[in-house]
């Protein structure tokens, strides 16, 4: 599937989506309710087969929080980018993908870790590479650490 | 009466901790194992051992400077790192590379795989109990790590990649060492198969053990000779070709058993593959600047771009949103050795004690890598 | 000629030297104490060497030198090692079983010492000549594992208890082919007596003399006490990539020492009885008719002969352990009982019908 296709068959089922051509894969921005139905689908649909979650992004916005899929397809070879966006940054939640891609259950481990973002139903959603106990959420931009963290 | 026997008979799962300090998980990984006897029911990793929070020192660092964190992350592709962020930022950029640099970076990342596979190959002997293996792979691995020395002045974080090209040029004997070690080590690879390879309780202990298959490797996620012995189909250098990897010819390994020894025999393969795509390239390096002019203070432009490498242990990606400012805005490393340890459980459960430790020498676990 | 070499006429000797100013009661027991002490030092000269042995042998096989700065050629690197071992605190767990703890390496080193009564190192010196001799080296012998256990039972590491149960596993199965395979010789002898089989290998040694199943009963024999001495490619019990350490997981300073000890005291005994089982003990080298060789090979002082062989068996067993990759568990275990055990039970037959018809020589 080219990405005129696939801008077609991401419209089809989200129509709200903010779709964009970027440096190099097609991008698709979409409300974080939404995402898991899309991303459920463009994993079983034999047209598009996105089989391969290669890199789970979370990024923390002014405004807001992002999870970022990208993904491929082992079989057609095209790839797409979809872009969760939470509208909150107090307590932001969205829906887990380790359903559709087991890889996923450790990169939004990390996420969660790292950015507060809580995955429902994720089996085993623990903080990943920090402590249990740790306080707050370091990758975020108002983390504050005045020990380890210089100031420019 | 009767009930007491069989309460006492009955099995009862207990854990155990491997880790942080053991000595066949590599560096500070913790496994918590639920056995029952022997045989293993779960593995749960715990690592973050040694997280040293890379990705948000990069939103404070300059583009030169993220370069020298990465070849802190997998040591062993130390090179290859830092060609995936220069890579990156070129891309940004938008600067053409010169030919030499293209080619003398694919070289001297196929000498980088090739010092990792040899040192994964000594340390898997040595997991199974073979330490001789480990003295045989670091004498060979020495010979790489002299080469480097003598080019960058470093043997293991080389950081010999900046954006824009390479550090200096290379020393005057690099070609003619390059070219001594490759006819060298074309003689002591089989030497690795006599060894370790055609060993009866070498394949015993590997044939079989610790499945994975290709569905399961896509949806895990595990790239590099992992992914590639369950018959995933994931060379980066094949699917994206990078620097010079277009104009060399080469295999892609693929097997379809996916277990330990497929594995094994992918790793030993690609070996023989590196040199030769090492002899294709080291009496062609095309003449001329070794770094294209790039500016003091490098600025990306708003935006975001994903560069992935084939590092030894697999898909190494990186990804830069930036905002035009000096450092990135977001900046993520997706490491192959996160990925592919989280099919470690997946691939454990049910075998013994002894095979976890070849499962997990198989899927040649770098902790840095995975901890960031 | 030969009288020069029997020591026989040394320790009866020093028995009416002794027996002329001390009661019989007297003299056993000043003989005994001398006897003790001499294996002591025995013991002790025993671990120097063969732990500089093996890590010469080890650097060899690895390509490198190995010890080379403490004395020449590094020769008093082991002396340093055990200042050293003497040096450290002995570090118990908390929760411990201490008695069982403290008690377990001496066991280990009991049951080694005990067995090496029993060897008789040259003509007329052994310090006892049972006439069930293999038996009581075999019995002996696998006591040590329940030192084993003890150690890991007592350890309260898991590490360790999985270790010893290993180790328990292993060594009580390997037993059997130890012993059948010695009792394949012992149908040729007609004796359990050490010295007795000795001196039946003056015309030869049975690994030549007993045809195939000689051969045969020789492999399962090194194979078999490989394993029942815990070493490599059979350490499952210490193991130290899968169990950190095993069963000595938990122990320091001079304890761990004596497992350390211990162990190679035990590939020694299991060399020795393999030796002289098997190649003759202190038997020279004899072929046939060769008078001229014979003569010349009887030159050999017959304590040379037996610690020659018993390097030669030391040097295998290194090599295995340096060469080879570790067995697993069941693997371990498949191969006695499924291989081993029948292969050498049918070994035995056949070597029975050939001492009843007369083949061997």
């Amino acid at each position: 599937m080219n990405n005129e296709a696939l801008k077609e068959f991401i419209l089809q089922r989200v129509p709200e989506a903010e779709i964009s051509q970027g440096a190099q894969f097609l991008q698709a921005v979409v409300l974080s309710e939404k995402a898991h139905s899309l991303l459920s689908e463009l994993k079983s649909n034999p047209q598009t087969s996105f089989d391969y979650l290669f890199c789970l992004t979370g990024v923390d916005w002014p405004q807001h929080m992002e999870v970022i899929y990208h993904l491929k397809s082992t079989t057609h070879n095209h790839m797409v980018v979809i872009k969760s966006k939470i509208n909150t940054r107090e307590y932001p939640q969205t829906d887990t993908v380790s359903d559709i891609w087991r890889t996923a259950e450790f990169h939004e481990r990390e996420v969660f870790d790292l950015y507060g973002i809580v995955f429902k139903n994720h089996p085993d959603l623990r903080r990943l590479l920090l402590t249990d106990d740790w306080v707050g959420y370091p990758m975020r931009k108002d983390y504050v650490d005045k020990v380890n963290m210089i100031e420019y | 009466m009767e009930e007491t026997i069989t309460t006492a008979l009955e099995s009862q799962e207990y854990f155990i901790n491997m880790g942080p300090q053991h000595p066949s998980t590599h560096g500070v990984l913790r496994l918590v194992l639920s056995l029952d006897g022997e045989i293993i029911r779960k593995v749960e990793p715990h690592i973050g051992y040694i997280h040293r929070s890379i990705e948000k020192m990069c939103e404070h660092d300059s583009y030169q400077q993220i370069v020298h964190l990465t070849d802190r992350m997998d040591y062993l592709s130390c090179h290859i790192n830092n060609e995936a962020v220069c890579l990156a930022v070129e891309m940004g950029l938008q600067v053409e590379i010169p030919e030499r640099v293209k080619v003398i970076r694919t070289i001297i990342g196929e000498l980088t795989r090739l010092s990792s596979h040899q040192l994964w190959w000594g340390v898997m002997g040595m997991d199974l109990g073979a330490i001789t293996t480990f003295l045989y792979g670091f004498r060979d691995r020495e010979l790489i790590t002299d080469i480097f020395e003598e080019t960058c002045g470093a043997r293991l974080t080389m950081n010999y990649n900046v954006p824009g090209g390479l550090m200096f040029d290379i020393h005057p004997n690099f070609q003619k060492r390059t070219k001594d070690f490759v006819t060298y080590f074309k003689k002591k690879l089989p030497e690795y198969d006599d060894l370790l390879s055609n060993n009866v309780i070498f394949r015993e202990r590997t044939i079989g053990i610790g499945k994975l298959s290709k569905e399961d490797a896509i949806s895990f996620g595990v790239t590099g000779p992992t992914g590639r012995a369950s018959g995933f189909s994931c060379d980066v250098r094949k699917h994206y070709p990078y620097s010079a990897y277009d104009r060399v010819q080469f295999k892609e390994i693929l097997r379809t058993e996916g277990d330990c020894f497929a594995r094994y025999q992918c790793r030993i393969a690609e070996m023989w593959e590196s040199l030769s795509i090492i002899e294709q390239l080291i009496d062609n390096i095309p003449e001329g600047p070794f770094k294209a002019p790039t500016k003091a203070v490098i600025k990306l432009p708003k935006g975001e771009w994903y560069q992935k490498v084939e590092t030894a242990r697999g898909e190494f990606g990186v990804y830069i949103i930036s905002e035009g400012q000096k450092s990135p805005y977001r900046l993520k490393f997706r490491s192959p050795g996160f990925s592919n340890l989280s099919a470690l459980d997946h691939m454990a459960r049910g075998c013994k004690i002894a095979d976890l430790v070849a499962i997990m020498s198989t899927i040649d676990l770098v902790i840095p890598d995975i901890d960031r | 000629m030969k009288a020069l070499y029997d020591f026989s006429y040394l320790t009866s000797a020093i028995h009416e030297w002794l027996s002329s100013f001390l009661s019989p009661n007297g003299v056993l027991i000043t003989e005994m104490i001398l006897v003790g002490i001499a294996f002591m030092l025995f013991f002790a000269v025993l671990g120097l060497v063969l732990v500089y042995a093996e890590r010469k042998v080890s650097a060899f096989f690895q390509q490198r030198l190995g010890p080379m700065r403490v004395g020449k050629w590094g020769t008093a690197q082991t002396i340093a090692d055990v200042i050293k071992l003497l040096m450290k605190e002995p570090v118990i767990n908390r929760e411990a079983d201490r008695f069982l703890f403290n008690l377990a390496p001496y066991i280990i080193m009991i049951a080694a010492f005990m067995a090496m009564a029993a060897l008789p190192f040259a003509k007329g010196l052994q310090a006892l000549d049972f006439d069930i001799g293999i038996l009581y080296v075999a019995a002996v012998s696998s006591l040590g594992v329940i030192g084993i256990l003890l150690a890991g039972w007592s350890s309260n590491n898991k590490y360790s208890l999985i270790g010893a149960m290993r180790a328990g596993a292993q060594i009580i199965s390997y037993e059997l082919s130890v012993a059948l395979s010695l009792l394949t010789i012992v149908v040729l002898t007609g004796s359990l007596q050490l010295s007795v089989i000795v001196e039946s290998q003056a015309d030869g040694w049975w690994i030549f003399k007993g045809h195939i199943p000689a051969m045969i009963a020789f492999l399962i024999f090194l194979i078999a006490s490989t394993a029942e001495t815990n070493r490599g490619p059979f350490d499952l019990a210490e193991a130290e990539s899968e169990l950190t350490a095993g069963f000595h997981t938990e122990y320091s300073g001079m304890k761990f020492a004596f497992f350390f000890l211990a162990e190679f005291a035990n590939m020694f005994i299991v060399s020795a009885i393999g030796a002289t089982v098997f190649l003759g003990g202190w038997m020279p080298l004899h072929i046939g008719n060769w008078q001229g060789f014979n003569a010349i090979m009887d030159y050999i002082p017959p304590i040379f002969w037996f610690f020659g062989k018993v390097s030669f068996m030391i040097f295998l067993m290194m090599w295995f352990r340096w060469t080879f990759p570790r067995l697993r568990i069941d693997q371990l275990l498949t191969l006695e009982w499924k291989y081993l055990l029948p292969i050498n039970l049918v070994n035995i037959l056949v070597m029975a019908f050939i001492g009843l018809v007369g083949w061997h020589f």
